[in-house]
């Protein structure tokens, strides 16, 4: 189940993804205005650390914030407990990490 | 008044831990007729084997809880009148609880967790000191004020999602309890309270549906309470405690 040193952390991590959440909405809606392109999106990503510390934090954020929820959700619902509940959230905190990070450092890098 | 119906159609469960069902019952309408008050009727008149639990009959007590139309209420304080629908009752044992018998429910469990959540006062003065001066304006007493007419009842408990779906969770009653001790001035128990309410079935469990408010017969707001050790149990854990 879960303590408040989980409950925490999902708040903080919310509380850094909300205006990041906006940030990446006001980009998607002004990137599409001239026509969006591979080259268009990899011209404004490449090489900026920037975008790579924005959408890094995004992707760590996310990762924290959504294994703890799903975490809650297979308690309350799969009914899993113990070490196989803690092995599934932090399996969707790599996971999500993992998939994130390698997005990032493909549009970064 | 009776609208207009002269006979109840009440369906009673009957059973105990290892399952059982519902019973109808034809039950007269009486002017001002309360649900305990149709419970009893049908002990005295249809079925003396009937297993229920009341005392005190005027909302003081906690005692005679049950579910009433899908609903957790104090039998003797809720009307006929203001629940049955068509003339039509279903009353069941509280959720959450095992059941003992019929309509009692096991309150063990509901009452362990207010010793778990921290629930004793632990007093830090002796009868031989002078009482102690607590101005009722302080917003801590305020927020002891708020939360300190339980009687536990139990209503809330069986109205919590969040105990329906993590049965170990503390639950409402328990942590509006250490809530109002959390605020106490004379208690000396803060440091272990407040672990119990930060550990894996405590307060961080609640989603703030607020089925306890909603339903609490004395007008309680444990989900505020609740949120009000979230508060407490995150700044302790910020400082590196708890």
């Amino acid at each position: 189940m879960t303590d408040i040193r989980l409950y925490m952390l999902q708040r903080i991590s919310a509380m850094i993804l909300a205006p990041l959440i906006v940030g990446h909405i006001v980009t998607m809606i002004v990137a599409v205005q001239d026509g969006l392109s591979a080259a268009e999106i990899l011209g404004r990503t490449q090489g900026s650390l920037w975008w790579g510390l924005f959408y890094g934090l995004f992707v760590a954020a996310v990762s924290v914030h959504a294994a703890i929820g799903l975490r809650t959700v297979a308690f309350e619902w799969l009914k899993l407990k113990g070490r196989a509940l803690d092995m599934l959230g932090w399996i969707v905190f790599a996971g999500l990490l993992a998939l994130g990070g390698r997005a990032v450092a493909a549009v970064v890098l | 008044m009776t609208d207009d119906i002269d006979t109840l159609a009440v369906e009673v469960w009957r059973g105990d831990a290892r399952g059982g069902g519902y019973v109808a019952y034809a039950v007269p309408r009486r002017e001002s007729q309360t649900v305990l008050d149709v419970v009893t009727w049908i002990q005295h008149n249809a079925e003396p084997a009937l297993a229920y639990r009341f005392a005190c009959r005027v909302g003081m007590c906690g005692s005679c809880a049950m579910t009433v139309n899908g609903a957790p209420r104090w039998t003797c304080r809720t009307h006929v009148r203001r629940v049955a629908k068509a003339g039509r009752l279903r009353i069941a044992p509280l959720r959450n609880l095992l059941v003992i018998r019929d309509l009692a429910a096991d309150m063990a469990p509901f009452f362990d967790k207010w010793t778990e959540a921290g629930g004793t006062f632990a007093p830090t003065a002796t009868r031989d000191e002078p009482a102690a001066e607590i101005p009722p304006e302080t917003p801590e007493r305020a927020a002891a004020d708020a939360g300190i007419e339980c009687i536990n009842c139990a209503v809330c408990y069986a109205a919590c999602d969040t105990v329906a779906m993590a049965p170990d969770y503390l639950g409402p009653a328990a942590l509006n309890r250490a809530w109002t001790l959390l605020n106490d001035a004379r208690d000396g128990g803060q440091a272990g309270r407040l672990k119990a309410v930060s550990g894996d079935n405590g307060c961080a469990n609640c989603h703030s549906h607020q089925s306890c408010a909603d339903l609490c017969p004395n007008g309680l707001n444990p989900t505020a309470a609740i949120a009000g050790l979230k508060r407490r149990a995150g700044r302790a854990w910020l400082r590196g405690g708890a």
